[in-house]
């Protein structure tokens, strides 16, 4: 694929489903520790994604950085959104507000806070 | 390769000279930092304008020569 065929083909993924997590690894078997964290979270919220690993293509790892002018993985995308990495998803679940924009943005999630 | 706390700083005040900066060296390797930057350039924008403006001033840095840095911003 050329450079512009791989943002064409982010572009429909983050448009094709809810939630999008572009991850190394995969959200049953991680391969980096920030990845996990995200994966953890959303499972934790049992909210719906599409996991993306990107160390199967160099393309994609490269291209999302590209697509959203962030230099690291992981990356989540609601309804299209770059929402941020796992320091950005950390804090706004911590502080309760991935939950309201879940909500927001109608998409089914249990309401539940703290990490056990 | 990896980079020397005082490095990140110097980048980061460079940008922005009224921030207060608090890097930690996370597990003692240089290479896995947390860092706080708290300034009043970042009023009004979110989080990932926030952080993007600190990576912008890291140069490229981050995801190449800095590995993992762990990030905090916030207005005064």
């Amino acid at each position: 694929m050329s450079r512009q065929d791989v943002q064409d083909w982010i572009g429909k993924e983050v448009a094709g489903s809810d939630v999008v997590l572009f991850m190394k690894g995969t959200k049953t078997m991680p391969q980096c520790g920030f990845s996990m964290q995200v994966a953890q979270i959303l499972n934790h919220l049992g909210v719906d994604f599409k996991d993306i690993n990107v160390l199967e293509d160099m393309a994609v790892r490269d291209g999302v950085k590209a697509y959203s002018n962030w230099p690291t993985i992981p990356q989540l995308y609601i309804k299209g959104e770059f929402i941020g990495g796992c320091d950005i998803v950390r804090e706004m679940f911590q502080a309760g507000e991935l939950q309201e924009l879940l909500t927001e943005k109608g998409i089914a999630h249990n309401a539940r806070t703290l990490t056990a | 390769m990896a980079m020397a706390a005082d490095d990140i700083e110097r980048l980061i005040k460079a940008r922005f000279p009224d921030a207060r900066v608090e890097i930690q060296d996370l597990a003692g390797d240089g290479d896995h930092y947390a860092a706080t930057v708290v300034s009043e350039a970042f009023r009004g924008k979110s989080r990932v304008e926030q952080h993007k403006m600190v990576y912008e001033a890291l140069e490229g840095q981050m995801g190449g020569a800095l590995h993992a840095l762990a990030l905090r911003t916030a207005a005064p």
